[in-house]
């Protein structure tokens, strides 16, 4: 029988029984495997918990007024039925959440709070920002069993430390969040894509790159593997329409140019969001690439050199979810050595659980960053009960 | 200047003030070191003048080295350490210390880095905000977020404070801009966090020193995303019978799809005042005036111009003014943007609030402060960044009636707590400081506020980086950080497991 399988979850209806949970665990000297739905279970370091907490049922619109761009929610509210109210009134996350289902193999796509811990934004990051840019506010229970809050409701607020921004991205490992307040943004009227074909890696990073630093504001600018290089405009009607016409002018060096209506180019970005290009198969290791934008190609090329593989470009170059073919490993050393050259960081996204517990899989730090985010942890979770060792190994 | 309770001083700083100045010039040669009373008077106080106190000494090293080793010292040696950009701050950031070292970052002055292909700047901390902007027009760019202190304040202070602009909604604070930078801990370490890719991994340092008002660690080099300059930017100038049909008019706007470059509101005591001043062509008969600034292609501004327009009319806009040329734009936001000096014409003093409230909340607001201004007898006037709900109340005083300056930051406390009950927060840009210190409790529990300065902890466990800052008491980190724990038993048996 594994750990997982004789481990307790509870799954608490309260935020104040997520406290008693915790404290609980800190008392009996318990490990919490903190989660919504373990979309994203196999993402990360292995963990070796005692017991599980399971915060979907922590779940429900609390706030939302959409002509105050907000809207709060329990952390276990699954992401399709916010995604679903908000469609309804025409507002959406700005950073495009993905879904990972693809990847993954999951059934759906997760949590506000995983969303949220996980901290993974989707193609307009370019143009709106990240996951971290949207969250105004949370109330979450920290490791050493207290209930606090931070942030607002509001977009304008410098009021103490942006806590939020601290559990953004956190993976769990600081405090289970219990609600989580957004800025959420009107959709956008109409979108157009254009499309480039047949160019070579380091001609579409120049491309994109033209596009991105042009008057249009491009909201998706993405290199595909079978070669399109494809350009999104949002907006009004009129000025998705004028904005088309001017980057065809700006692109026209690099040959023809299609363009996609709203319905296709939706559908395209959904893809391209979702990783689509890439494929499920479980056994491929996957890793999730962040470089400065221009430098997109320098940091494939570099890699290709010595591994065979499938990669996908967003984010005009600035990242590269990239799918390694017949390997055994998750060639971690050709990876980061390539990063140690361009700048940036990478993530084993998809591996093996024996992958990910033989390397790191986040980015390793220089050593006085990777002491101040040990001492980061440690005020939040001086116990170290909450998602051990999810993200670093940890000094216990 | 009112009572403010800073921390106990630490009389061995004092009684070492000789040493500690030739230990400093040793590591920072030359006329780094400023130890003449006279001549630090000029860091006596920031932009919250009503506070003032003269440093211990000033320091103004030149390099990232010299700021290590400087704070390296001050660590070893236990004193305290307030870090200054252009000293701008209206919270009083950047108020020294009697025991403790001003360290001033005006000699961090250069950009290093232009990258346009990747879109961002890299500069030293000492650069002015619009000094950025200034660098990158030529090719068409401009950084973003545009505090009404741009000339000035520095891109370190824009940092500690996470400054915004009237252009927030549309474009973020400080924090959406930032991509990475270089941060000198209490301890001397240099740390670097992100770079000119987006995302920076692991827990977001950034997120946390972005707006920490200098308690942290000591900014030396900064990288920001630089934006290309829209195409065109035009104006609508609106006058209403009611600050609620204003309100509902922003309301409108952003309910119909629309995020504006920036959306500022006035009342009718600013309006006159600001039209005094400058001569705008502001409509005098309406209780509260709108400017509301579109901006992109032109066809898509034409479009929206179009749209406000209409929902201005559907809200009962009494005048409705759209810009056909850049110089009416800008006369437009002349009254807005002399608005404080324009009120400092008709009253000896002002004094400037910072609170934020959810935007629907605005006629609550405006009436039970002026309900306030009668029970105060104090005048107000107000200016509003309508679009995010971050509002300046302007309170008029006489700092040389006695007992005015108190009443009035009395008045000012009631405000904002008044934002905090109606779901809104302290202060939206201007920081906390020592300004808003003591009013933190009514934001936050004690709780909230031990995980904020447990934080605090893990950058500067000894306390000694601009302390009397931000939080009403100052505790030991070894004690914050002991846990009670209770509760041996599973305290909810009955809940689903499996």
């Amino acid at each position: 029988m594994s750990n997982q399988e004789k481990n307790q979850t509870f799954k608490p209806a309260s935020e104040a029984d997520v406290c008693d949970m915790v404290k609980w665990a800190l008392t009996n000297k318990q490990r919490i495997d903190v989660f919504g739905t373990h979309t994203r279970r196999n993402v990360g370091k292995p963990m070796q918990t005692t017991c599980g907490l399971d915060l979907s049922d922590l779940s429900g619109v609390q706030l939302y007024e959409p002509e105050e761009l907000v809207l709060g929610a329990g952390a276990g509210s699954t992401l399709a039925e916010i995604e679903r109210l908000l469609a309804d009134n025409n507002q959406q996350f700005e950073f495009e959440p993905p879904n990972f289902s693809h990847l993954l193999g999951n059934k759906t796509s997760g949590t506000l709070g995983g969303m949220v811990a996980c901290g993974f934004a989707g193609p307009r990051r370019v143009k709106a920002g990240s996951v971290r840019d949207h969250v105004l506010g949370a109330r979450a229970v920290s490791g050493r069993g207290e209930i606090f809050k931070s942030g607002g409701r509001v977009v304008k607020n410098v009021t103490g430390y942006d806590l939020p921004k601290v559990l953004t991205s956190s993976w769990g490992t600081l405090a289970a969040m219990t609600q989580l307040t957004f800025k959420v943004l009107p959709k956008p009227e109409t979108e157009s894509t254009l499309v480039l074909t047949g160019l070579d890696v380091a001609t579409a990073n120049r491309a994109m790159t033209k596009a991105l630093g042009s008057v249009v504001d491009v909201s998706g600018a993405a290199h595909l593997p079978d070669e399109r290089t494809v350009l999104r405009l949002e907006g009004v009607k009129p000025s998705v329409k004028s904005r088309v016409a001017t980057l065809q002018k700006i692109l026209s060096e690099y040959g023809e140019i299609d363009v996609l209506g709203k319905a296709k180019s939706a559908k395209l970005w959904a893809d391209i969001r979702d990783v689509k290009a890439l494929s499920s198969n479980a056994e491929s290791p996957i890793w999730r690439i962040s470089v400065p934008p221009a430098s997109g190609a320098k940091a494939l090329a570099l890699i290709e050199q010595h591994l065979d593989v499938t990669a996908l470009m967003d984010w005009g170059g600035g990242l590269i979810w990239l799918e390694i073919h017949g390997e055994k490993t998750a060639c971690a050393a050709q990876v980061r050595s390539t990063i140690a050259k361009t700048g940036g960081h990478a993530t084993l996204f998809r591996a093996s659980k024996k992958s990910r517990a033989g390397s790191a899989v986040f980015q390793p730090q220089p050593d006085a960053l990777a002491r101040l985010s040990q001492r980061v942890k440690s005020v939040f979770d001086p116990q170290g009960v909450l998602n051990p060792a999810r993200m670093y190994e940890e000094n216990s | 200047m009112t009572h403010l309770k800073m921390p106990d001083v630490n009389q061995h700083s004092l009684d070492s003030r000789q040493k500690i100045i030739s230990d400093l010039q040793a590591i920072c040669p030359g006329e780094a070191v400023i130890s003449h009373e006279n001549e630090m008077r000029a860091f006596e106080s920031d932009g919250l003048t009503a506070y003032r106190q003269i440093p211990l000494v000033v320091v103004l090293p030149q390099t990232t080295e010299q700021v290590s080793q400087v704070l390296k010292y001050c660590h070893d040696n236990d004193i305290r350490v307030v870090p200054r950009g252009a000293g701008t701050s209206l919270s009083g950031g950047a108020l020294p210390l009697e025991d403790g070292v001003l360290l001033g970052m005006g000699k961090f002055n250069k950009i290093l880095d232009i990258d346009y292909d990747n879109r961002c700047v890299t500069v030293e901390p000492g650069v002015t905000n619009l000094g950025i902007t200034h660098a990158v027009e030529a090719q068409g760019f401009y950084y973003a977020p545009d505090p009404s202190s741009q000339i000035a304040c520095s891109i370190g202070g824009n940092i500690a404070e996470n400054s915004g602009g009237v252009h927030s909604l549309k474009y973020g604070l400080t924090t959406n801009n930032v991509l990475g930078f270089e941060v000198v801990l209490i301890t001397g370490e240099v740390i670097q966090i992100g770079g000119k890719h987006m995302d920076s991994e692991g827990y977001d340092l950034m997120g946390i020193l972005t707006g920490s008002e200098g308690l942290l660690g000591v900014i030396t080099k900064v990288t920001v995303r630089i934006l290309r300059k829209p195409e065109t930017a035009r104006a609508l100038l609106i006058g209403f019978p009611s600050s609620e049909n204003a309100g509902q008019c922003v309301a409108d706007v952003i309910s119909s799809g629309v995020i504006a470059a920036g959306m500022e509101m006035m009342d009718k005591p600013a309006i006159h005042a600001a039209e005094d001043f400058v001569h705008a062509g502001y409509p005098l008969d309406v209780e509260a005036l709108l400017i509301v600034e579109l901006d992109g292609p032109e066809v898509e501004v034409d479009h929206l111009i179009d749209a406000v327009s209409k929902i201005a009319h559907d809200n009962k806009a009494v005048s409705v003014l759209a810009s056909t040329n850049e110089e009416e734009r800008l006369n437009f936001w002349a009254g807005r943007k002399a608005a404080f000096p324009a009120v400092g014409r008709i009253s000896p003093d002002y004094y400037c609030m910072d609170g934020t409230i959810p935007r629907h909340q605005l006629p609550t607001v405006l009436s039970r402060m002026a309900e306030m201004s009668a029970k105060y007898d104090l005048r107000v006037a107000n200016v509003f960044h309508a679009g995010d709900g971050n509002m300046h109340p302007l309170i008029l005083y006489d700092a040389n009636v006695p007992g005015e300056l108190e009443k009035t930051e009395e008045f000012g406390a009631d405000i904002l707590k008044l934002c905090v009950e109606v779901g809104g927060v302290l202060t939206g840009e201007h920081g906390v400081g020592v300004e808003k210190r003591d009013l933190m409790p009514a934001m936050f529990s004690q709780t909230d506020m031990e995980h904020q300065q447990r934080l605090k902890c893990a950058f500067d466990a000894k306390g000694l980086l601009n302390p009397g800052k931000v939080f009403p008491q100052l505790y030991h980190c070894a004690e914050m950080g002991k846990m009670h724990i209770s509760g041996g038993k599973l305290p909810f048996p009955d809940i689903p497991r499996f």
